[in-house]
């Protein structure tokens, strides 16, 4: 079964968002998506300061077998990518809700309501697509 | 749902992730896709390649007919075990399929054929058989485990009765022979030594159990992808198929223009290419980061007459964990490099044109 932190929101492409206390968000893909890919090899990531809308194809990871799309669940501008992925990609794999974070976004504007899932919300969409 | 094969039960056991191949619901890994690559490149990994399609051809012209149906000569197999690669060319030198033949005695041929081309080469090969007199079953009842890795092979033999250990141990590499209801043969799809066990669908759970127990790795196709690449082996259906020829496919050592007068489906249509014209199937490494995948557009250098830029196709391309880079075959004019341009998502990527394999066998890196 895979991890789905209470603390975070989701979207249906299995990207999740951490709100920062100062307003600005944290995005990566969830475990469910990690194990669905496989070993990861290479991750693509915007350069800093490239505006974003949310639903926008914003970031590339390829495990060994596929290239995959992840799109940004917000509007906002990069304000960093994780240094980390460079060197290290299997850290999507090996703690994709921390230490494999991929980009910290400034929004430009309130995330609209109804675009992103609570936790409870997506674990049932995981349990929807297994069956 | 898929075809199933004898140990499909086992693969869910494992915990394998189940794709689709050619129609058969297939191991694609088992956790870690890298881990099973690296298991084959450094100690043993064994894999359900039960897939694939067994055909034993028997009849007194059974040489004729495969001499005929063959690119490659089988005539070249004279002690019985041998086995050769070869290409199964149409009319016009389309590849209908690469396959291995043995030669077990001098009325029966055993072929190995690819999974997803099994319907189609049966009906070619059944057309022809029968003015040659010959038999085509398809052995539906066998199953097959490859067993690939520096350490393959010693931990096979305790599989075996102690007085077969050394006939097996002695079996040299493209060499198969029965060992009663099995036969064992060192051939395999890695780039690493190892045997490959052909054996009655109900023997097969049991040896892939005692292989667990010897600590060998089970390896889905993932990694098989990765380990014949970085090998320099082509895939059927990514780096040729029925609309190129071998001559453009990398496989021209496959295809025996000699002794002459041998009469073979494509000799005609391969002896009028000029080998100077043309595409040619390349290895390439992609020099930053990045991975190759098959599609991706190729971009050469400017041609000297002509000027214009020539343009190719990756046909297989993935991240190499042996060399920690992107690897690939692409099939571009005659003469390219030593480098080209990748068009990767829209944005130009620099390679260089190496002479596969990428990894040559025995290579520890």
């Amino acid at each position: 079964m895979s991890n789905v932190p209470s603390d975070l929101q989701y979207t249906k492409n299995h990207e999740w968002v951490r709100r920062l206390p100062n307003g600005q968000v944290e995005i990566g893909i969830t475990d469910h998506a990690q194990s669905a890919l496989g070993d990861l090899v290479f991750v693509e990531i915007p350069e800093v300061g490239r505006r974003l809308l949310a639903g926008e194809a914003c970031a590339v990871v390829e495990s060994v077998k596929a290239a995959s799309d992840v799109y940004s669940p917000v509007n906002g501008k990069v304000l960093a990518g994780n240094p980390d992925l460079a060197s290290r990609p299997e850290l999507l794999n090996q703690d994709p809700y921390a230490a494999g974070w991929l980009i910290r976004i400034e929004l430009d504007s309130p995330i609209a309501a109804s675009t992103l899932m609570n936790a409870a919300e997506y674990a049932q969409q995981l349990a929807a697509e297994a069956t | 749902m898929g075809l199933k094969t004898p140990l499909y039960d086992t693969h869910i056991h494992e915990g394998a992730k189940i794709v689709d191949f050619g129609g058969w619901d297939m191991p694609l890994h088992y956790g870690s896709q890298i881990e099973e690559h690296h298991a084959v490149r450094r100690d043993a990994g064994m894999f359900d390649v039960s897939h694939m399609a067994v055909i034993d051809l028997t009849g007194e012209r059974v040489r004729d007919l495969l001499r005929y149906l063959l690119a490659n000569d089988v005539g070249k197999l004279q002690s019985p075990g041998k086995a050769l690669y070869s290409c199964m060319l149409l009319a016009d030198g389309g590849v209908i399929d690469d396959l291995i033949a043995f030669y077990l005695t001098p009325a029966w041929f055993r072929l190995i054929v690819n999974a997803g081309t099994r319907d189609k080469d049966l009906a070619w090969i059944r057309v022809h058989a029968t003015s040659f007199g010959v038999a085509v079953s398809e052995r539906t009842d066998l199953a097959m485990i490859a067993i690939q890795g520096p350490h393959a092979v010693a931990k096979t033999l305790p599989l075996l009765p102690q007085e077969q250990c050394a006939a097996a141990l002695a079996l040299r590499p493209f060499v198969g022979r029965a060992f009663d209801s099995w036969f064992i043969a060192r051939t395999g799809y890695t780039g690493e030594d190892g045997f490959e066990i052909i054996l009655p669908a109900a023997d097969a759970p049991q040896v892939w159990k005692k292989m667990r127990a010897q600590q060998v790795l089970p390896v889905g196709l993932g990694a098989r992808d990765t380990l014949r690449l970085e090998a320099g082996m082509n895939l059927y259906g990514n780096d040729m198929d029925e609309t190129c020829h071998p001559m453009e496919s990398g496989l021209a050592w496959t295809v025996a223009f000699d002794p002459p007068d041998r009469e073979f489906i494509g000799r005609s249509a391969l002896q009028a290419l000029n080998a100077k014209e043309g595409k040619e199937l390349v290895g390439l490494m992609l020099e930053g980061r990045g991975v190759l995948r098959s599609h991706q557009r190729v971009i050469t250098a400017p041609d000297a007459e002509e000027g214009a830029f020539g343009t190719g196709t990756v046909t297989s391309g993935s991240f190499s964990p042996t060399l920690n880079r992107s690897i690939g075959l692409a099939r571009v004019p005659r003469g390219s490099g030593p480098q080209v341009q990748i068009d990767i998502r829209g944005q130009l990527h620099g390679a260089i044109v190496v002479k596969p394999p990428f990894v040559p066998k025995g290579n520890r890196l």
